[in-house]
């Protein structure tokens, strides 16, 4: 599904170049459930921001879905962000004066999806999620895992082909992070892609396929306790 | 996204910081109102004019002693009335057909006294003629008798406020008041109604043209009013005066014919002008209440950095975003002009209420042009804003919490 060509993304500080990655090659599966650590500055989130398509690469191809994206317009890739790509991030970025209902249905708006049809969509996605309770309830009226709940209905409502998720759990309690994990996981089990950016090795382990960065390089590319070697 | 999202999506984020949208909307409110104000007293102003000449008399030529003109003599002549305009020039006037009739007018002040009240008036000396003309009323008696122009008579007609101080009460008719040192029988007076530009007939005292000319020692008239037959006949009796006057003047055009119809052209398209003015001035404010929302929309797009970030992260393309911010700011600029206009619609109707003698007129173009020109304020003033919102480093938007 994914598939990345000697990718390298550098940034112009001053005078001095950034590689933030490095001549790296890469391909996910569809429904692979993948792990991206490292330590802070290895490029974990320039990739994950280059995989989301809000970054482009300085050099190299990214294919999805065997389509070159990296080299499109920013309306076309707007269109794929929101039809094919969902986002978790770890301060959530629901909109606080809209309500849990409204910020889930944001990207149906976006979709262009007629009103009925989006209720009815919301409706079931935060029933699966549980918080269909809390449909009518502001940001600012939920708990932290609550909200990170949302965001994931917000990402899952157009029924995205993969799920890109940068430190998902950083900002919450280990009961709340546990139950946020187990629903990722869930959406993982149905056939989406789960692409997670985290600090947490704990987290980190749980994923089939490890990725790890150093440097803006793949070091380490492990899938089900297997070692596979790094494409060159 | 369709536009019922974009408005409501907009209203929500107008509704959540609503002292700052009630600010802008407010200035936007008071440029469309100034407009409005401004531009119905300009028409008022107009329609007011327009209505005091009509009470002038319709069909009416003016004729004035002098001429106008720049000439290579000394400047001490220029402006200067070589001949007078005597009574006989005037009777001549009677002769042309379109002419409908006449009346010489001789003007000056004099003091006038009935018992031992005395003060100082303006003294109108005229013909009957001039009771048509001008469209006059009388309160009680007779006006001025049609008799020979020339003839010296000691009547007079008086204003309905000399008389009501001169006589407080007492019966006017038939008294015999002094104007200087001649007797005036009282014939009649005037209806408190006869009122006209130039020319306040309420503090005048009314006699024959002919006594006029003898108690100020003159032969000099003031002006000739005539009244043509026809509206389309003034050019004609316009053209037949000059040529009258200058057969009278030993070839020398002195004196200066007008039209009503002229003037009246010449006063509105002034006030025409002058409306324009102010109205244009005014639209300035509406400018100024542009910059307002160019303002809140710069720090609307600050503080809602991370909700822009998002915005393009779940795959909204830049030009949501720029039509987002654009919508929010023609939103709040139309809605400013509405409240606008219905407040301007409703101070002018109030100060019509108010004063009822000046015709207040709200112009509907200046509504019209309030509207689109807010429109367009509002829609130029956000672009800079939305432009700057869709060009915002998704990345660095979402990086803060």
């Amino acid at each position: 599904m994914i598939h990345l060509d000697h990718i390298s993304r550098i940034f112009t500080v001053g005078t001095q170049e950034v590689r933030a990655l490095d001549d790296i090659s890469l391909d996910i599966g569809a429904g692979e459930y993948v792990s991206i650590m490292g330590p802070s500055g290895s490029g974990k989130s320039t990739l994950l921001n280059l995989l989301g398509l809000l970054d482009r690469p300085t050099h190299g191809i990214y294919k999805l879905q065997n389509e070159p994206v990296s080299s499109l317009d920013e309306e076309q890739q707007a269109r794929i962000r929101r039809e094919q790509i969902g986002f978790v991030f770890q301060f959530f970025h629901l909109i606080p004066r809209l309500t849990a209902f409204e910020n889930v249905e944001l990207p149906l708006s976006l979709n262009g999806v007629i009103k009925e049809e989006r209720a009815q969509r919301v409706r079931s996605i935060l029933d699966s999620l549980g918080i269909l309770d809390r449909a009518s309830h502001r940001p600012d009226q939920l708990s932290g895992g609550q909200r990170q709940r949302v965001a994931i209905a917000r990402a899952l409502v157009v029924q995205p082909a993969m799920l890109l998720a940068d430190e998902p759990t950083g900002n919450l309690d280990r009961r709340s992070g546990r139950e946020v994990i187990d629903i990722l996981e869930d959406q993982n089990r149905k056939g989406l892609a789960l692409i997670v950016v985290t600090h947490d090795p704990d987290l980190g382990k749980r994923a089939r396929r490890r990725i790890r960065l150093e440097d803006g390089q793949i070091v380490q590319d492990i899938r089900n306790d297997q070692t596979l070697p790094l494409e060159q | 996204m369709s536009i019922f999202d974009i408005v409501q999506y907009t209203i929500h984020t107008l509704a959540r910081r609503k002292i700052r949208s009630i600010l802008t909307l407010v200035a936007m409110a008071i440029g469309t109102l100034a407009v409005i104000l401004l531009t119905s007293l300009g028409e008022g102003a107009r329609i007011y004019v327009n209505q005091e000449f009509q009470s002038l008399g319709s069909n009416l030529v003016i004729v004035m002693p002098g001429r106008s003109e720049t000439t290579g003599a000394a400047p001490p002549l220029l402006g200067e009335t070589p001949r007078d305009l005597t009574l006989r020039d005037a009777l001549s006037l009677k002769k042309h057909r379109s002419v409908k009739s006449v009346a010489p007018v001789c003007f000056g002040a004099a003091p006038i006294s009935f018992n031992n009240l005395e003060r100082e008036v303006s003294i109108l000396g005229t013909t009957a003629e001039m009771y048509d003309i001008r469209q006059l009323a009388l309160a009680k008696g007779q006006f001025l008798p049609s008799v020979d122009p020339e003839l010296s008579q000691a009547v007079c007609v008086l204003g309905s406020g000399i008389a009501k101080e001169l006589f407080v009460g007492k019966p006017a008719l038939g008294s015999w008041i002094r104007i200087r040192d001649q007797r005036f029988r009282v014939l009649g007076i005037l209806d408190s109604k006869g009122r006209s530009l130039g020319l306040d007939l309420h503090e005048t005292v009314l006699i024959p043209v002919a006594s006029s000319l003898s108690l100020f020692n003159t032969e000099s008239l003031f002006r000739i009013l005539v009244q043509a037959r026809s509206e389309s006949e003034c050019e004609n009796v316009k053209a037949f005066i000059k040529r009258q006057i200058k057969i009278r003047h030993e070839g020398e055009e002195d004196i200066t014919v007008i039209t009503q119809d002229g003037v009246l052209a010449a006063f509105n398209k002034i006030i025409r002008a002058l409306t324009l003015g102010v109205g244009f001035i005014a639209t300035i404010s509406l400018a100024v209440a542009g910059l307002l929302i160019m303002n809140v929309l710069l720090i609307s797009v600050s503080e809602r950095k991370t909700e822009i970030g998002l915005l393009k992260a779940i795959g909204a393309p830049e030009r949501q975003i720029i039509s987002l911010f654009i919508v929010e700011g023609v939103t709040l600029s139309l809605l400013g002009c509405g409240v606008g206009i219905v407040s301007g619609c409703s101070l002018v109707a109030i100060l019509g209420a108010i004063f009822p003698q000046f015709p207040f007129k709200i112009v509907f173009w200046a509504i019209i042009g309030a509207l689109l020109l807010s429109f367009f304020s509002g829609y130029l003033f956000s672009y800079l804003p939305a432009k700057k919102a869709s060009k915002l480093d998704t990345i660095i938007a979402l990086s803060k919490r």
